[in-house]
């Protein structure tokens, strides 16, 4: 599904230069819940961006669904993150303008669809995370959960094949935390790959396997009991 | 392609986004209502300044001649000089290439008299090229021809207020009027776009003036229209030599400034041509600054734009948006917002000048208004301007990697 081969990227800061993610090696098979983890400064946002096409590493390979991703000009990332991927962000990232529906079916618009198929398929997306009937609320008019939530379906639409999901608790209070976590966890069930960045031992629990960086280098990678977060729902 | 989704999106961002849209909006309506009140007063201005010399032809040179004041190759000043046919035709053939008309011009007053209306008139005797000289307009029938000057016929050409006068309502062409004693035929009505004593001449030929006032060749004064080939200092050089030559065939001293009075409109023209050129110059002072200034407005705004919107972008690239769809989707945006509100704006300038036309009067500023060309063109100036202003940070923006545009809150 994924692999990740001697990945390095450093940042220029002034006249020197920052060395983020020192050799990184990873693979994810189809189906994993992995969380990243580490302090802030570990490299694990910025692994994740270059996993989500929105940033470009130095050096090293990475294989998404046997496709090579390297030196994408900017249409071809486009193209290959509307198809490959889905993006769940701490702060939602949803356009204020636009209602929820108009939000999910965004990504669909990208992918050349008709508006009515839109339309359905983002209504689709809405009932599974249990929103259909604020369908035509604007952002402002839904909570955190709600909002995210919003995310998590326009993220779904366009039928990705990894969730890539950056902190998606950080902005969440402990409950509402776990009820996406809840809702993860079930698109796991359902088979979905999901990515997920975190700082927060609860969350990373949640998940089936957790990958620890220090210091832009992978220090740990085991696989660990699932916890359920049905259980504190 | 028409890309309806397309202009959904340009729609509701510009719908949801009100405060943006019109900002940007209001800077060009406001810039091309400007340009078009300022250009159409100056357009009024210019109109005055036409019309304030459209009664006379502009290429006129008027000869008169009155008493010697100096004594001269004997003769005794207070010689009395009068002007003749042969002096027209010795000018006329001595100066043949630089005369585009030429008429003589005899003075006389009249009683003119129709079915009981009475009135009095200034009569002026003439040659046909007058016509041209005076800018007479025809309304009805024709003017004074050749032939009526070779029959010395009693045909006039009267003003249309002669003709309201003596006739009230009707057609007075083909009747007779009675001058101090003489019917003659009307064949003529004219109209004078110079004021309203123009209207009140009566015109006939030369030669029949002649025979019946006084039976000699005698005229009052020549009026010339130099060849419009002429620049204005080769026609000011002409008249200097006809005054001259004028005066030797007259034995007049040079320096006598009474006896030969020549008048060329041509030094009055380059004053007047100084003043349209200065009137034009203030003209494209006036629009390309008022252009620039909606330019530098319009481009403001949309580097604003842009970075308001840097975040959106973010989103929608991550969400797999190429690149030319969102520098499409702000340059449609902002072309649209100009277009309709440049459009607006225009509208609004032309209807405060219809406005505001008979209030300007007053001030010398007559039919104030602008050529729908120019304005068009503005618009489209302004357009392009913000279009290239807009298209500059958008394709940056378009190139910004979404995680940087995500970041930036």
């Amino acid at each position: 599904m994924l692999k990740i081969n001697q990945l390095h990227k450093s940042y220029p800061i002034g006249d020197s230069s920052l060395h983020v993610l020192k050799g990184i090696d990873l693979d994810v098979e189809s189906g994993e819940m992995v969380a990243i983890m580490g302090s802030s400064g570990s490299g694990k946002s910025t692994l994740l961006n270059i996993i989500g096409m929105l940033d470009e590493a130095d050096s090293g390979d990475y294989i998404l669904d046997d496709v090579p991703i390297k030196n994408l000009n900017e249409k071809k990332a486009a193209i290959y993150r509307n198809k490959f991927l889905g993006f769940i962000f701490q702060s939602f990232n949803l356009i204020n303008y636009k209602n929820a529906l108009e939000n999910v079916a965004l990504p669909l618009y990208y992918q050349g669809l008709k508006r009515k198929e839109r339309q359905e398929k983002g209504k689709f997306h809405l009932k599974k995370v249990g929103l259909l009937d604020w369908a035509h609320h604007l952002p402002s008019e839904l909570s955190g959960g709600q909002k995210q939530r919003v995310a998590i379906a326009r993220a779904l639409a366009a039928n990705p094949k990894l969730l890539l999901a950056d902190e998606p608790t950080g902005a969440l209070d402990t409950t509402t935390s776990y009820e996406i976590m809840e809702f993860l966890q079930q698109l796991n069930d359902e088979g979905k790959t999901i990515l997920i960045v975190t700082h927060e031992e609860d969350i990373a629990e949640m998940c089936k396997r957790v990958v620890r960086l220090r210091d832009g280098i992978i220090m740990e990678d085991k696989k660990v009991n699932q916890v359920r977060a049905s259980q504190y729902v | 392609m028409f890309d309806l989704d397309l202009w959904r999106e340009i729609f509701q961002s510009m719908n949801k986004n009100r405060t943006r849209s019109i900002l940007s909006g209001f800077t060009v309506a406001f810039a091309i209502l400007l340009f078009t009140i300022l250009i159409g007063i100056a357009n009024g201005l210019g109109n005055t300044f036409q019309e304030g010399f459209a009664d006379d032809a502009i290429n006129a040179i008027f000869i008169r001649t009155g008493n010697t004041t100096k004594a001269y190759d004997g003769l005794q000043a207070g010689r009395r000089i009068q002007l003749k046919n042969e002096d027209f035709d010795f000018i006329n053939e001595e100066y043949k290439d630089k005369i585009q008309y030429s008429t003589v011009r005899i003075f006389k007053n009249v009683n003119a008299s129709y079915k009981g209306e009475k009135n009095n008139y200034s009569v002026r005797a003439v040659n046909p090229d007058h016509q041209f000289l005076e800018k007479s307009i025809m309304k009805d029938g024709r003017y004074i021809s050749q032939l009526d000057l070779q029959n010395k016929s009693k045909f006039i050409v009267i003003g249309r207020l002669v003709e309201e006068d003596l006739f009230s309502k009707e057609s007075a062409l083909g009747e007779y009027i009675n001058l101090s004693g003489i019917q003659y035929k009307v064949v003529g009505v004219f109209t004078d776009e110079g004021n309203d004593n123009e209207e009140r001449i009566i015109y006939m030929p030369a030669s029949t003036a002649q025979l019946l006032y006084g039976n000699n060749d005698y005229v009052d004064s020549i009026t010339l229209g130099y060849n419009p080939d002429l620049s204005v200092d080769e026609a000011i050089a002409f008249s200097n030599k006809l005054t001259k030559r004028l005066k030797d065939r007259f034995s007049v001293a040079p320096t006598d400034q009474s006896a030969v009075r020549v008048f060329n409109m041509a030094l009055q023209n380059k004053g007047v041509s100084q003043l349209q050129f200065g009137l034009g110059l203030i003209i494209i002072v006036i629009g390309l600054g008022t252009l620039i200034a909606g330019i530098v407005g319009i481009s403001n705004i949309m580097i604003f734009i842009v970075k308001e919107r840097t975040k959106e972008i973010g989103i929608r690239k991550a969400l797999g948006a190429p690149p030319r769809k969102i520098v499409s989707l702000i340059l449609l945006e902002s072309i649209i917002i100009t277009a309709i509100t440049g459009y607006i704006g225009l509208v609004l300038g032309v209807a405060v000048l219809e406005w505001a036309n008979p209030l300007l009067e007053d001030y010398f500023i007559k039919e104030a208004g602008v050529s729908k060309n120019i304005v068009i063109t503005a618009t489209i100036v302004l357009v392009l301007a913000g279009s290239l202003a807009g298209y500059l940070p958008a394709k940056k923006a378009s190139k910004i990697k979404p995680i940087v545009a995500l970041r930036n809150d």
